[in-house]
């Protein structure tokens, strides 16, 4: 038996964490969050996303007297493990981890390791303004959120490419293959289980599979080999011709920029559309980078805030969470001289001056804009992703 | 008055008070240091072989390790750990011995003796870092020879860092531990009168370096062999400078096992038991395997004393020395200086030599961060190397007032906790105090830096502090002070260099630790190290650069101090200024 289902068994029998502040009643809530200090736990390998969590820090120190202590993480993992190590302790109040930025699989272990406070999402004030119907804000790669955590930043998928020496954008996997051959060392994704790099082989997929129907449910032995398959063939194809012929990979999205702004890459993957604009203004990239989608659509997914069930500052947490969905955040979050991530909230649930706070975001010269960023493809069911993230590591990742 | 003071007071040389804590202190220091170890290492075994009672798991059993070998990574991963550690020992092991056999007594070897504190005081992961940039396809130096020599209009795609032989990871290595086995080295020469030695077998018609190697190398071998144990240990199991410079397909196995710890699914955890017991025994594995490479070393060594031959003709060895030595410290400068100079650095691409501008923005940005995660550093660092010193000197009073002896087999123990693999025990350590409810903040922290800074501090102070000429006390006590009073008014001020020296030691070992502040800390405690090892994981040169910096100038400024200070405090006292 496997560890992980015994301590979930374990975990149904405790009674589920109980919120000393009803998030519903948010003016105790406020209250209750006055002088607390959250610990929000997210990755830190991004200098554009350290400076908005201070950002958002100083700003919900000003309005609500609550303090932010960024604990950089270099794999969201480690927060998960934290609190998964604390609850095999016993600790089951006074945790160290406050809020965690996360989604798709960590959320889902967490979830369904009952390691999560609320729900809360849902009753936060701001909530009224989220997208609920455009942007996949209730499900997080396939797994119903049930207010377990809160939205805050859109994400899609596109590719960034040095117009240089690569003029014209790729409109789907086959042309990519073509183009690798063709300039072989010129292009590699961060290495999987990064989550980056695991997006490229889940877009990769969705490009290649016969039928892709089946990415939405949970694994199933019968379906993996057949649907899987292409994918298995386009990388053997792919590997040989990538930076240091696959013997290598950069060890995060950061990493692979840097590859580009060193021009030893041509083509990167990201998960930001605003990503190479930002990048740009900070020096980080040339300015001749352009971006673009591949015509069958790109994957888009959401991210998240969640609370741990034992957290010390639950209201703090929640403060904080429902300051990330305020427009006045989401807005500076858009732009590309901050942040450059794509917005949560409903255009048409804002009234004016708080739309005008978008209008005013000058999007930058790399990023698409809305109507040109094409179809959103859902993400597949986190099952999926651990299994392929096990077959790549067997196949490229240990081989030397 | 104190009552040291009082007549006849003199003739008492064992003091009333404080007699029993001090007698006391070896024990207690130990288990300061050994506590964690043992702890640490028990709470890794337990779940290494299926026991793991917060997921429900008595039985113990095999069932972690039949895991752990279904990886398909772990034979290579296994190489490669014992690879890196052997290769980086033995050539660092050889460039000092090459270096000291040519040079020692010469004008050059002052030179090198004046760069080991600049050169042990920048952190692993900085000097990581900088080498990483220097050697990479796209690095400083390809940039400087591009295109004009290279004919490289774009980086060659050639596997330089991160390579799957682990070179990189290696010469990594070699940088940061030739300075700390010359340290050493220049230590054990005071205590084996190697210059003459070396004198009577030249006159005997011996080259200078045939001397050296004959007559002193087996001397200073036997006094710096644990420090090189220490060495192929940590090169070993090093985590921060394996993951900047080391291989990824797969990584080594303390790389590996640090990431299974990461990961949110339990089952990893015992895997990453497993692993860190397999490290341990790799550890040990390859310690049996050097000592047997001593014995063969020594055989051949015998027979070529025996041989009788002269051997004048080695002139042709001392500039590869000095090149080899130099190439190892300037790796670790020049990358420094390469990081200093991202750190200001507008837009930067290959092939340019230098940055298109020069912009403060990345020091403004980081500024407030930067300032009060050097507070918690320094905070840390200073704490843990006070109570370090405290122990320290406690120790060594104790064993002058009571003529304890420390055995050989106590020196073993003073190195235990830098020859167990971090990765084998720091673990256990954070769930055995999570489980006993302890606190995972800084405290927490301080005492798991002890640990570490401990036997450093202890090495360094322990040679000046036996050396001091008791005579000194004798007269003290003559004059009517007890034996608390030479302590504090005699011995210690006139062993401040070395005190301050020791404390520098400590220091900087504390600023660079990085598993220990991580694990323990509980994500709370952060860092210079751990801050700039997970901006690492991002890339972005310009904030690393600013953090290597920032973590090197905390290692450094208490050397410079630790130089500066005794100069201004006994400026009318010359012979006090070094220990």
């Amino acid at each position: 038996m496997r560890p992980a289902l015994s301590l979930a068994a374990a975990a149904l029998l405790a009674t589920p964490a109980a919120a000393k502040t009803d998030p519903a009643d948010w003016p105790a809530v406020l209250d209750a969050a006055r002088g607390q200090t959250v610990y929000w736990n997210a990755w830190g390998g991004s200098t554009a996303t350290n400076d908005f969590i201070a950002w958002v820090g100083d700003r919900v120190k000003e309005e609500f007297d609550v303090t932010v202590e960024h604990v950089k993480l270099s794999d969201t993992g480690d927060a998960v493990s934290r609190v998964l190590a604390e609850k095999a302790a016993g600790r089951d109040e006074g945790g160290a981890v406050d809020l965690i930025w996360i989604n798709g699989e960590n959320f889902a272990a967490m979830k369904q390791a009952r390691l999560l406070f609320g729900p809360f999402a849902e009753a936060l004030p701001n909530w009224q303004h989220v997208d609920v119907e455009g942007a996949t804000v209730r499900t997080d790669f396939t797994v119903p959120t049930e207010g377990y955590e809160s939205p805050w930043a859109a994400a899609q998928v596109v590719f960034m490419y040095d117009t240089a020496d690569l003029p014209e954008p790729l409109p789907d996997m086959g042309a990519l293959l073509a183009w690798v051959k063709a300039n072989p060392g010129r292009f590699t994704f961060p290495q999987p289980p990064d989550f980056l790099g695991s997006t490229f082989l889940k877009q990769a997929l969705y490009d290649l599979a016969p039928d892709t129907a089946p990415l939405l449910d949970p694994v199933d032995e019968a379906d993996y080999e057949a649907v899987t398959a292409p994918l298995w063939d386009f990388l053997d194809a792919l590997t040989p011709q990538l930076w240091r012929s696959g013997r290598a990979y950069p060890q995060s999205g950061p990493r692979q920029l840097q590859l580009m702004a060193d021009d030893e890459i041509d083509l990167a993957i990201s998960f930001s559309p605003g990503e190479a604009s930002t990048a740009i203004a900070n020096f980080q990239l040339p300015e001749v980078v352009r971006t673009f989608v591949m015509d069958g659509g790109s994957i888009g997914n959401v991210s998240f805030v969640a609370i741990p069930y034992n957290a010390s500052a639950k209201e703090g947490a929640m403060v904080v969470a429902n300051f990330l969905l305020s427009p006045e955040a989401q807005a500076r979050a858009l732009d590309p001289g901050h942040l450059g991530y794509g917005t949560v909230l409903a255009m048409e649930k804002l009234d004016p001056a708080e739309r005008q706070l978008f209008d005013r975001v000058d999007l930058g010269v790399a990023t698409l804009p809305p109507e040109e960023l094409g179809p959103i493809l859902p993400e597949p069911h986190p099952s999926w992703m651990e299994r392929i993230e096990a077959d790549w590591t067997r196949r490229y990742g240990v081989a030397d | 008055m104190t009552e040291a003071t009082r007549p006849g007071a003199a003739l008492r040389v064992r003091p009333r008070r404080g007699r029993r804590g001090l007698h006391l202190l070896p024990a207690m220091t130990l288990a300061v240091m050994l506590g964690p170890v043992a702890a640490g290492l028990l709470g890794t075994l337990a779940p290494a072989f299926g026991i793991l009672p917060a997921a429900g798991l008595v039985e113990p059993g095999l069932g972690a390790f039949r895991d752990l070998l279904g990886w398909p990574g772990l034979p290579r991963a296994t190489l490669l750990s014992l690879w890196t550690g052997l290769a980086a020992t033995a050539a660092s092991l050889a460039i000092v011995t090459m270096i000291a056999a040519c040079w020692q007594g010469t004008r050059t070897f002052a030179v090198v003796e004046r760069l080991l504190s600049p050169l042990l005081s920048v952190p692993h992961a900085a000097a990581a870092f900088g080498i990483a940039f220097l050697i990479a396809p796209s690095g400083w130096v390809a940039r400087v020879l591009s295109p004009w020599l290279t004919r490289w209009e774009r980086p060659p795609d050639l596997l330089i860092v991160q390579d799957p032989a682990g070179l990189a990871l290696i010469a990594g290595l070699i940088a940061k531990e030739v300075p700390f086995l010359m340290l050493m080295t220049i230590a054990a020469l005071g205590q084996v009168e190697a210059r003459r030695s070396v004198l009577v077998a030249q006159s005997l018609g011996y080259g200078r370096e045939t001397a050296w190697l004959q007559v002193v190398l087996p001397r200073v071998y036997a006094q710096i062999r644990l420090p090189v144990y220490v060495v192929l240990a940590f090169s070993m199991t090093v985590v921060d400078v394996a993951v900047i410079l080391g291989p990824n397909t797969p990584p080594t196995l303390s790389v590996q096992v640090v990431r299974w710890i990461g990961d949110p699914d339990l089952a990893l955890r015992l895997r990453a038991a497993a692993g860190a017991v397999l490290q341990l025994a790799l550890v040990v594995g390859a310690l049996g395997l050097w000592r047997l490479g001593e014995l063969a070393v020594a055989a051949l060594g015998r027979r070529w004393v025996w041989s009788g031959r002269r051997g004048t003709s080695m002139r042709l060895v001392r500039p590869i020395a000095v090149a080899m030595a130099a190439g190892s410290g300037a790796a670790v400068l020049l990358g420094l200086a390469g990081l200093a100079l991202w750190s200001v650095a507008g837009f930067w691409t290959y092939p340019d030599a230098l940055p298109e501008g020069l912009t403060l923005r990345t020091w403004q940005r980081f500024a407030p961060a930067l300032a009060e995660t050097a507070a918690e550093t320094g905070i840390i660092a200073a704490v843990a190397t006070l109570a370090a010193l405290v122990l320290t000197i406690g120790c060594l009073e104790a064993e002058h007032r009571y003529g304890l002896r420390m055995t050989r087999r106590a020196m073993w123990l003073l190195y235990l906790p830098l020859l167990v693999p971090q990765v084998a025990f720091l673990p256990g350590l954070q769930m055995l105090m999570l489980q006993a409810g302890a606190s995972t903040g800084l405290d927490a922290v301080i005492a798991a830096h002890v640990v570490f800074v401990l036997p450093y501090v202890f090495l360094s102070l322990g040679d000046p502090f036996r050396a001091w000429d008791s005579r000194h006390g004798t007269v003290a006590h003559a004059l009517g002070a007890g034996p608390d009073r030479v302590l504090w008014a005699v011995r210690l001020p006139m062993l401040l260099a070395p005190v301050l020296t020791a404390a520098a030691v400590g220091f900087a070992v504390s600023v660079g630790q990085y598993l220990p502040t991580l694990l323990i800390g509980g994500g709370r405690v952060q860092s210079l190290t751990t801050e700039a090892v997970a901006l690492a994981s991002g890339g972005d040169r310009r904030a690393i650069g600013a953090y290597a910096l920032a973590q090197t100038a905390a290692a450094l400024l208490p050397f410079a101090l630790a130089l500066a200070v005794p100069r201004l405090v006994f400026a009318q006292r010359r012979g006090l200024r070094h220990g």
